[in-house]
């Protein structure tokens, strides 16, 4: 048994509206910033023990699926690496 | 026989629920969810809040709790079921209904009062309008922008599984008349089977005589088939 860090990254699937997102653009732009685009996304960091680095991934994949993201608007990563 | 209207940490509409409800002669009760379904539940409502403080998304915590695993199977026994704002976003996470609600299109927390046109008068929560008819409901949320993939959503068009529309006061669908960006102006829709709905707007704050309007009643009447 190893401890993994994945990292989930939960994005708003392209061409679904980010009211957010688009605000903060606009803040950033008022401060005299110059951008094309901002495009905002949620990461959960979860520390946890597998035989694998695979066995790891498809865990966080699960979870992701379940709970973390909503599969009808949101895309996601998982990135697994071996906890320090 | 009683109407089950389930409080997780975080409802607030779900006095105004039962109020509404025990108003029109329903017998109606208050549901802690780790309490589970009463066993003479005749129908189950989903009340507005910010359950759990809307963490992570509005609704996503409530619709993995347990007692929405009870309220699956009564759903799939025929049991009707009506979720409302916060209830509605339980709903759609939960996959009682399709689609997602989510941030308002003008990133703002909105309460007002709205038009909305009845698609689908035939469905038990619809039954006493006309199709057609423009009702005035209000709203209060701040995700409650229907989004679901296009496809998907035509399909929920041409199965008539849209309950109500956004609209202005003569019916009309317009851009300008819909509050929070939804696609297609939906502010309400069915499960596969048209015991189970959702909706933003609240039926149940426009249900009692003393406060003035009461377009709400014949939505909470779908209780009764």
């Amino acid at each position: 048994m190893t401890t993994f860090t994945a990292t989930v990254t939960v994005r708003l699937k392209r061409g679904v509206l980010d009211p957010e997102a688009e605000t903060t653009q606009r803040s950033l732009e008022r401060l005299g910033f110059e951008l094309d685009d901002l495009r905002s996304a949620d990461v959960f960091e979860l520390d946890l023990g597998a035989d694998s680095e695979a066995a790891a991934a498809e865990r966080a994949e699960e979870m992701a699926e379940r709970l973390l993201a909503n599969p009808t608007i949101h895309d996601y990563t998982v990135e697994v690496e071996q906890a320090e | 026989m009683t109407i089950a209207v389930i409080q997780f940490g975080g409802s607030n509409c779900d006095r105004d629920s039962v109020q509404a409800l025990e108003s029109m002669g329903y017998d109606a009760e208050l549901v802690w969810h780790e309490d589970g379904l009463p066993e003479d539940t005749t129908g189950i409502m989903l009340p507005g809040g910010f359950s759990y403080g809307d963490y992570l998304r509005a609704g996503a915590m409530a619709a993995r709790s347990p007692i929405m695993g009870d309220v699956r199977d009564a759903a799939a026994d025929g049991t009707p079921v009506l979720g409302v704002c916060n209830g509605a976003q339980i709903g759609c996470e939960s996959s009682l209904t399709p689609g997602a609600f989510t941030t308002n299109e003008s990133a703002r927390f909105q309460c007002e009062h709205v038009y909305l046109r009845v698609e689908n008068a035939e469905t038990p929560w619809t039954s006493q309008y006309e199709a057609g008819e423009v009702i005035e409901l209000p709203i209060a949320h701040g995700e409650g922008r229907y989004e679901i993939p296009d496809d998907r959503l035509d399909e929920l068009e041409t199965d008539g599984r849209i309950l109500f529309k956004y609209c202005d006061e003569s019916g009309e669908v317009t851009p300008e008349a819909n509050p929070n960006g939804s696609k297609h102006a939906v502010a309400g829709v069915t499960g596969e089977r048209d015991h189970v709905a959702v909706m933003m707007p609240h039926p149940e704050r426009a249900s009692l005589e003393d406060l003035g309007r009461t377009d709400g009643q014949p939505v909470l009447s779908g209780f009764a088939d």
